[in-house]
């Protein structure tokens, strides 16, 4: 029998190198099942890296998937910080390319304000398909993760109604996508690449505002308090309703803003939610849970994350692998992940 | 004397930092009760959890029936006949209270259905009245125990240790317990009673041990023992059993409750119209049975918890329904559960002291938190209350019970306190500590606050209060000055009784 | 009268592996163990199923080893989660979702070879439906009268409690999350075997998410299960026959389920039905915090 003996004091560098140990043990398993597929799992690792970390065209891959990773991960800390598991990040994607499309399409604006405007617009977006949850919780004390979950599917459904119907591009036929962006619309890249580095900038702000935030305001010292002992809170008047809606205003609004990037950055028109944003809400948890509750640290964990997508991206190409391989990847690191938390704050021992 | 049917022979157990039980030798013999008496952290848990196998003593032996044990579970420990009857009972609230006996020893099938005549035959030799069929959540703190000390008759058990039985029952709660106990040791158990009220272990017990600080400082027949002599050997010095209040400069009214009606968070009715008056440098102690409105009375005065109906001023100013607000207006509440309410255990002694005020100048400048100024206000507070920290940037769970009280208080009572709501204020403290919560109490009162102390240790609010009122289903008696009443008047109100017209059973 | 007929059996159809699942979904909350991964487990059981019962190539293998095989593969994936969250005391609504991904994600990788293959031997559906409710039934009266049911209510009530009585609350909790883990397996059994006999990524399309809730809506009670999926079939049913009927888009039909999962929990939520749970779920156990 394993036993867990707790440490009050760990070491101050466990929990890296436990995080670390949880990611090989993931690649390990990954790898397993990649044997089972009948690949090679170190060739396929190997195509995963040259591919990506050691090629142009693959870095700029990586840098493209970490801009949404990196937004969406900088709300989710924030939100497992004060206990509210947003699992719904998809969904608040899809949400804010919705009303960033709808500027968009449908509003005539000067061109210099196009681009802040639909932002505004995204980030609501996501705020209000986040609210919903946030609101049934504190209000009712329904599960946020089942809600958020659900509201994922719906917002998913949502996006095919409109650009099937209503908002059907003229030059789609067979096809469902809305009309092009007018150029105004289109978030600036770096020349030759897709690299939308607006967004990019914006996620590396948000990341530092929000550390901030939580060390420094009192804001943050509420937000801590909610999330590590609502007791404290009640007793001390700290209202946990209103620190968990103004949380889902923050986290929603963040995966409201990638979703802004993925439509004016990159596809410059409101497409197929599976195409538009594929699990990058699941992805940004394990984003967010290794970052241990440190905006800024998604900074590291945001490209980590978005290497590992551009390379399973890779695989479906080089090896003609099911794209669920990214499925397989996120779920064995997320479970090695928690399941590895216990090993920062205990020791093992064998036996009785 | 025959041969003693437990026998412990120098049982030490270590733990880092402390022997909690040093070379402990006792026995018990068929027939007799024998009290083990101790201050909190003398070693009497250590050595109840050794008896009932959690813990393995490091050396030293148990003898049962002259037979070396080695107790290796609870299981095997009721196994061997040595029963527990623990101070907080374990059982499953939602089940029925023979559903919770037939867990572990009912058959196959109908397993409840089946053990409850077992229960009403054993309930009825020893007058241990359960109703099999009630669910537990609806029983009290008395019946409870019962239930537990049923299961261990119903395992047939030779020895039952009762770990501090009477800690929440009432004087007269306690005297049906000892009439049980009296059953129990003519039928030919041998009892183990712990406790640190001494009336209770003088009047219940043929002998008792006394153990300091993981040792056995003296083991007497209880015929030879008095009430200063086993104090003095449980805390080393003579102590006294003075009251400790001085007389009080009382002021104005300061806290003036009319009607109040509240419910609690199942709904149920939990403050039927109850009214008192408050004055400024005044100790009014609230006694009763925990669940019998206490919590409720606290939360609604903390703004925690909305009245239903009624009025509560202070100051003359009908109070605001929240807690920052309250606090604002000089209400310190130091609540019951430190560790789930008082303190966030993972952020540090300066986080922990700023709970209060982190939004308000100095500790913060508008939205900013000011950290140097949270750290200078965290030094001043730990050097005032003497709270032993490594330093004000230690995790709050690294401290221990006392000195997280103590940074409670150091947070609720600097500042501008007039209404102190002091809730169970030294349950689970040592020694010195309970001293010092006392004496800040009792010196706020002076400054002219206002304490209302809600206890479920008799003795405490009998020490400290100035009037003492009963709650009892929700409903107040009193408050009556300390001088003019008693503990068994107190006692008889606990329990729904009426001292006017004494009962002769109040159980029934 | 054969509408309501029809209706009524469509809804048993749908309402079959929603009641599978939710009772395996019962047995461990009452244990005290959540598990939100029914929906990876339900995959990776269809696809274990349909892959034995697509055999040798034929597409006729033996069902009841199909079946055995949908359950033991359920009950595998189960036990990972049994590991990380009593084992391992880590979060378990956070297991759960990894679980999901993890059990989605091998199903649709592994079951790539697998898309657009035909099984010639299609079992009926009615003796699935018969031993859902049969098992409802057992299940409800275990609960109530036998010896295990009380244990295994008192380790989700209060683990202490069973643990100082000598019952082995880790054990019970894994035993019956992999109770959970079978019924999950056999609910994906159903639905590539018997309720559309071919495996497709992602045919369980938020089934398990359903079946999770409508563990809350019907208070943890294994015979208000019976009801509580029926209802949700008929709705599934529903959403059919209306479809292209109205002049309702197809997509508010297809995010209808969805939407009514939300409504459901906020019901159960204005209802205080959250009062029912078991006390300790979602609550690792460990020795020594009395």
């Amino acid at each position: 029998m394993i036993r867990l003996v707790p440490e009050p004091n760990p070491p101050r560098y466990r929990a890296l190198w436990v995080t670390l140990g949880a990611i090989l043990v993931a690649f390990v398993i990954a790898g397993t099942v990649f044997s089972a597929y009948g690949v090679s799992p170190l060739g396929a690792y190997r195509a995963m890296l040259e591919g990506t970390l050691f090629d142009p065209k693959g870095l700029q891959e990586v840098f493209r998937r970490t801009i949404p990773l990196l937004l969406i991960g900088v709300g989710l800390t924030l939100a497992f910080r004060t206990q509210f598991f947003n699992i719904g990040a998809e969904g608040q994607v899809l949400l804010g390319a919705v009303f960033a499309a709808g500027v968009a399409l449908f509003v005539p604006l000067p061109a210099a304000l196009t681009l802040p405007v639909m932002f505004v617009a995204g980030a609501l977006g996501g705020a209000f398909w986040c609210l919903i949850a946030a609101g049934l919780k504190s209000r009712l004390g329904v599960n946020e993760i089942l809600t958020t979950l659900m509201l994922n599917y719906v917002a998913q459904y949502m996006v095919i109604y409109l650009i099937n119907g209503p908002w059907k591009g003229k030059d789609a036929r067979g096809y469902i996508y809305s009309d092009q962006f007018a150029a105004p619309a289109r978030i600036p890249v770096i020349p030759g690449t897709d690299v939308h580095w607006p967004t990019l900038l914006l996620g590396i702000l948000l990341a530092l505002a929000l550390q901030f935030l939580l060390a420094r305001t009192t804001f943050g010292y509420a937000m801590r308090v909610v999330g590590e002992n609502p007791g404290a809170a009640r007793y001390a008047g700290i209202s946990t309703a209103r620190v968990v809606l103004l949380v889902a205003l923050l986290t929603g609004g963040a995966a409201g803003l990638a979703g802004v990037g993925e439509v004016a950055g990159i596809h410059h028109r409101l497409i197929e939610p599976l195409q538009l944003s594929s699990g990058y809400g699941f992805t940004a948890v394990i984003v967010a849970w290794l970052a241990r509750g440190n905006p800024a640290l998604v900074l590291l964990t945001a490209p980590l994350m978005g290497t590992i997508l551009a390379g399973g991206d890779l695989l479906k190409v080089s090896l003609n692998m099911p794209l669920r391989v990214v499925d397989v990847f996120s779920g064995v690191m997320l479970m090695c992940l928690i399941a590895s938390e216990v090993f920062v704050r205990n020791r093992v021992r064998w036996g009785r | 004397m025959s041969q003693p049917l437990l026998e412990l022979r120098h049982i030490t157990k270590r733990f880092p930092g402390v022997v909690a039980n040093d070379r402990v030798s006792l026995e018990v013999y068929p027939g007799e009760v024998l009290a083990l008496l101790g201050e909190n952290g003398a070693g009497k848990s250590t050595l109840i959890s050794i008896l009932y196998g959690l813990y393995r003593p490091d050396e030293g032996e148990i003898l049962l029936e002259g037979q070396p044990v080695r107790i290796a579970s609870p299981v095997h420990a009721l196994r061997l006949g040595i029963g527990l009857v623990p101070q907080h009972p374990l059982l499953v609230n939602r089940h029925t209270v023979a559903e919770n006996l037939a867990l572990g020893i009912g058959g196959s099938l109908f397993p409840a259905q089946r053990i409850a005549p077992l229960i009403e035959r054993l309930a009825h030799t020893y007058g241990l009245e359960v109703d099999p069929k009630a669910p537990v959540y609806g029983l009290s703190p008395g019946e409870k125990q019962r239930v537990e000390i049923v299961r261990a008759l119903l395992r047939g058990v030779k020895v039952l240790v009762l770990d501090e039985p009477t800690s929440v029952l009432t004087p007269q709660e306690a005297q049906s317990l000892f009439r049980v106990m009296r059953e129990l040791r003519s039928a030919g158990k041998s009892l183990i009673f712990i406790s640190h009220k001494l009336e209770e272990v003088l009047a219940i017990s043929n002998r008792c041990t006394v153990l300091r600080q993981g040792k056995v400082v003296g083991s007497l027949p209880t015929a030879e023992a008095s009430k200063p002599t086993l104090a003095e050997m449980m805390v080393g010095r003579s102590v006294s059993f003075e009251r400790k209040r001085s007389e009080p400069r009382l002021g104005e009214v300061l806290l003036e409750v009319e009607n109040l009606r509240a419910r609690s968070s199942r709904g149920l009715s939990a403050l039927r119209g109850v009214s008192f008056q408050l004055r400024a440098g005044e100790v009014l102690g609230i006694a009763g049975v925990a669940g019998n409105g206490q919590s409720e009375l606290v939360e609604v005065l903390a703004g925690l918890r909305r009245a239903e109906g009624g009025r509560v001023v202070l100051e003359g100013k009908p109070i605001a329904a929240n807690p920052a607000s309250l606090f604002e207006s000089g209400v310190a509440h130091i609540p019951e559960d430190r560790i789930r309410m008082g303190t966030v255990p993972t952020m540090t002694v300066a986080e922990n002291l700023a709970l209060r005020e982190f939004h308000k100048p100095p500790l913060a400048k508008g939205f900013l938190r000011d950290l140097a100024a949270c750290e200078r206000e965290a030094w001043a507070k730990v050097q005032e209350y003497a709270v032993a920290t490594p330093s004000v940037h230690t995790p709050a769970r690294l401290l221990s019970g006392g000195n997280i009280q103590k940074v409670i208080l150091a947070r609720e009572l600097s500042h501008r306190a007039k209404l102190i709501l002091a809730v169970h204020p030294t349950y689970g403290l040592d020694i010195g500590a309970t001293e010092q919560v006392h004496k800040v109490l009792l010196g706020k009162t002076y400054e002219g606050a206002g304490v209302l102390l809600v206890s479920e240790d008799l003795e405490e609010l009998l020490s400290l209060s100035d009037r003492i009122a009963v709650l009892h289903h929700g409903e107040l008696k009193g408050p009556f000055r300390v001088s003019q009443t008693s503990r068994e008047e107190i006692g008889l109100l606990m329990m729904g009784g009426d001292p006017g017209r004494p009962k002769q059973d109040a159980q029934h | 009268m054969d509408e309501i007929l029809n209706a009524f059996a469509r809804a048993l159809s749908f309402g079959t592996p929603l009641l599978l699942a939710s009772l395996g979904a019962i047995v461990n909350e009452r244990a005290g163990v959540v598990n939100l991964g029914v929906e990876g487990m339900m995959a990776v059981g269809a696809l274990a199923g349909f892959a034995v019962a697509y055999g040798s190539g034929t597409g006729d293998g033996n069902l009841f080893l199909a079946v055995l095989a949908a359950m033991g593969a359920g009950t595998l994936a189960s036990l990972l989660h049994a590991f990380v969250t009593i084992t391992l005391q880590a979060n378990q609504f956070v297991s759960g979702l990894a679980l999901t991904m993890l059990g989605v994600g091998v199903a649709g990788l592994l079951g790539k070879r697998f898309e657009g293959l035909p099984l010639f031997n299609q079992p009926p559906e009615l003796p699935f439906t018969i031993l859902a409710i049969g098992l409802a039934l057992g299940l409800a009266l275990a609960f109530r009268v036998t010896r295990w049911g009380l244990i295994l209510r008192s380790v989700g009530e209060n683990p202490a409690a069973a643990d100082a009585l000598g019952i082995n609350v880790l054990g019970v909790r894994y035993l019956a999350v992999g109770i959970g883990g079978a019924m999950a397996g056999l609910a994906g059994a159903f639905l590539s075997l018997v309720y559309r006999p071919s495996w497709t990524d992602g045919m369980t399309a938020g089934l398990g998410w359903i079946a999770v809730a409508l563990v809350i809506f019907v208070g943890w009670s294994p015979l208000r299960a019976i009801f509580g999926s029926i209802f949700f079939g008929l709705l599934y049913y529903l959403q059919f026959r209306l479809q292209g009927q109205s002049g309702i888009p197809t997509e508010v039909f297809a995010s209808l389920p969805y939407l009514l999962v939300i409504l459901v929990l906020a019901l159960s939520g204005l209802r205080g039905q959250q009062g029912n749970a078991p006390e300790s779920l979602g609550k690792p156990y460990q020795r020594g915090e009395r």
